[in-house]
């Protein structure tokens, strides 16, 4: 699986060879894009989350969303401890129903990574770690590449990097370009997902240019938003990456998943979410391979609704564990 | 002058009438119903009189968590805050005094001086839960004698979130004597209004809106008395039930239902709602807190102070 990864980067590398020659051929390639019809996208988006999901679709949905989970806490204060019930949590997401599906993962700071990982030791929960001198991406080359290898040395499956938005705002792309592939490369075998921080790339165009960008650049996922600033993840840009990861699938063969992440607090976000993909990108990217959540207080939600769904009966926070 | 009122008159029997869109509260905001459906009010003599929502269990699913939501921060206000926002409800009711002598007159089929005085007897009701707030620590709580050298104290706390079936006949008195004792004591409660006559309790909220209750303290919900309260009774983060406005066959099984998580369960009983009702609906959503203090070894004098 590494090899071909790998290989199948390298192919995407040179398959856009000219358009990422250089700086200017890399501008031209990217405002060359379609621009994105602002309007219809939002519509699209709040028309597919008026899908009515219920009884058996939904129990399916919400088991398939616990399943897709990136089981998050990015703060400041963290603790081996909460890491360590971080991982607890993602491995029986609910201690008094065995038949939960555990989460796709748990994503931690890089110094959480070894405590992260002994925590899910044997489960198949992954580990993935931020990295990039997260979430601003603000320090030197250098300084973020210790930062990525630091994370996969600990241990750390996947790595979530964030890119250089002032570069990307100033049009300098090859260099957020080059940065990707540098991490890439510093990643090794752990998965790559690239986030864009949508809310500070202020318009659609932006979203669409970046999608190409990181995925060009050999991106395992590409991802929204870090959660830490106002506007997160929306139905309407995970629409639009989800149109980027399919149109560039069709192009290259490549397939590239997608992880909305921040904001999404409901299972009836969630579900909206899964509509999109299935209508978007389709059925292929229903699967935790393909598919994420990064969320911390979805996980709550989707169990009391799974109770719900299993007794009859509301349940409530009290019947869930505390974060 | 003349010609000045004769034109003021024309032009009121030419407006035309301004219906009343009757919404639920939840949340501090004023929502239609999930579901989207209303049902007819018709006065007691069968005239219609406005269009209420009629609720599902997702609203009053909603409501449960806006309750939730609310119950920390009105539970942790000082009794004697509380006391005062519930005193400023009393003012605004007062202010529309005449709104709600018109609504209970039509709902009840009263005549206009007997609805006022069930107006008025419901604000002096609220006024006088109101004055129970900081007190009802003093009849409910209190130092335990224990044989040992400690301070034993027991101090009532809120149960939680408390849904009340408010009573069917009496739509305002009887409402505000089921839903003030709840929140007084720091609970928050969705209450459930009367099924035929609504308005009274949907124009409550209309007032609690504005007099500094914080949004989800109280949450009223209009429709089938049956279809919302089965999912509340059932629901694992309601804390308490008061069945007051269930008939017999409903409130066995809303207390059947209500077994599951141990829900404080107040049954319906015929009640005078003109009468005093003594500290009963106080008391009855309480849970009491008891701490023993260490008060040292006893001194020379038999104290340990």
């Amino acid at each position: 699986m590494p090899t071909t990864a790998h290989a199948t980067a390298s192919a995407t590398a040179s398959a856009f060879a000219d358009a990422t020659a250089s700086d200017s051929a890399l501008r031209r390639f990217l405002h060359g894009l379609p621009g994105v019809d602002a309007v219809g996208l939002e519509a699209r988006a709040a028309a597919l989350g008026t899908r009515s999901i219920k009884t058996t679709a939904k129990a399916y949905a919400i088991d398939l969303a616990i399943s897709m989970i990136d089981l998050t806490t990015l703060e400041g204060a963290d603790t081996p401890g909460k890491v360590r019930a971080l991982g607890a949590k993602a491995v029986h997401p609910d201690p008094s129903d065995r038949t939960t599906p555990r989460t796709a993962a748990v994503c931690v700071y890089p110094d959480m990574v070894a405590t992260a990982k002994e925590a899910v030791a044997g489960s198949g929960v992954k580990v993935a770690s931020v990295a990039t001198a997260f979430p601003a991406g603000r320090a030197a080359l250098d300084v973020k590449l210790a930062d990525v290898r630091d994370a996969v040395a600990a241990g750390a499956d996947e790595i979530d990097m964030v890119i250089d938005r002032g570069a990307f705002l100033a049009g300098r792309y090859l260099k957020v370009y080059d940065e990707i592939r540098a991490v890439k490369e510093a990643s090794g075998t752990a998965r790559l997902k690239v986030i864009f921080e949508t809310g500070e790339l202020s318009t659609y165009d932006n979203i669409r240019r970046a999608s190409w960008l990181g995925m060009m650049a050999g991106a395992d996922f590409i991802k929204t938003s870090t959660g830490k600033v106002g506007v997160n993840a929306t139905p309407a840009n995970t629409l639009l990456m989800l149109e980027a990861v399919r149109d560039f699938k069709q192009q290259t063969g490549v397939q590239i998943g997608v992880k909305p992440a921040g904001g999404i607090r409901t299972s009836k976000d969630a579900v909206k979410f899964l509509v999109l993909v299935n209508e978007t990108a389709g059925a292929d990217w229903l699967d935790n391979h393909w598919f994420r959540f990064g969320a911390s207080s979805l996980l709550n939600d989707l169990l009391m609704q799974r109770q719900k769904l299993a007794t009859g009966r509301y349940s409530g926070p009290d019947y869930v564990t505390v974060d | 002058m003349s010609e000045k009122s004769e034109k003021s008159e024309k032009s009121e029997q030419n407006r035309l009438s301004v219906f009343k869109t009757y919404k639920l509260y939840v949340g501090g905001k004023f929502p239609r119903s999930e579901s989207g459906r209303v049902y007819e009010v018709t006065s007691s003599k069968g005239e219609w009189l406005a269009n209420a929502p009629q609720s599902s269990r997702k609203d009053a699913r909603d409501a449960v968590v806006a309750a939730r939501k609310a119950f920390g921060g009105w539970a942790g206000k000082t009794a004697y805050n509380r006391g005062q926002v519930l005193y400023r409800v009393a003012e605004m009711l007062e202010g529309r005094r005449e709104q709600f002598v018109r609504e209970v007159a039509d709902a009840e089929g009263l005549s206009k001086s007997k609805a006022a005085a069930q107006v008025d007897a419901a604000i002096d009701r609220w006024v006088w839960y109101a004055g129970w707030t900081d007190k009802i620590a003093q009849i409910a709580g209190g130092a335990n004698p224990v044989a040992g050298p400690y301070f034993n104290l027991s101090s009532p706390e809120p149960t939680g979130v408390v849904a009340v079936v408010a009573p069917q006949e009496s739509s305002f008195l009887g409402l505000v004597s089921v839903v003030a004792p709840v929140i007084a004591t720091g609970n928050t409660a969705v209450v459930i209004a009367s099924e035929a006559a609504p308005l009274p309790a949907l124009s409550l909220g209309e007032v609690l809106a504005t007099s500094d209750l914080p949004g989800g303290v109280v949450n009223v919900l209009s429709g089938r008395t049956a279809e919302i309260t089965a999912p509340l009774a059932a629901h694992q983060d309601v804390n308490a039930l008061d069945l007051c406005g269930a008939d017999e066959v409903l409130a066995k099984e809303l207390e059947v239902a209500a077994a599951d998580n141990l829900k404080r369960v107040v049954r319906p009983q015929p009640v005078d709602w003109s009468a005093d009702q003594g500290t009963h609906r106080l008391t009855a959503f309480l849970e009491t807190k008891t701490v023993w203090h260490p008060t040292g070894s006893l001194g020379a004098s038999g104290s340990a102070y």
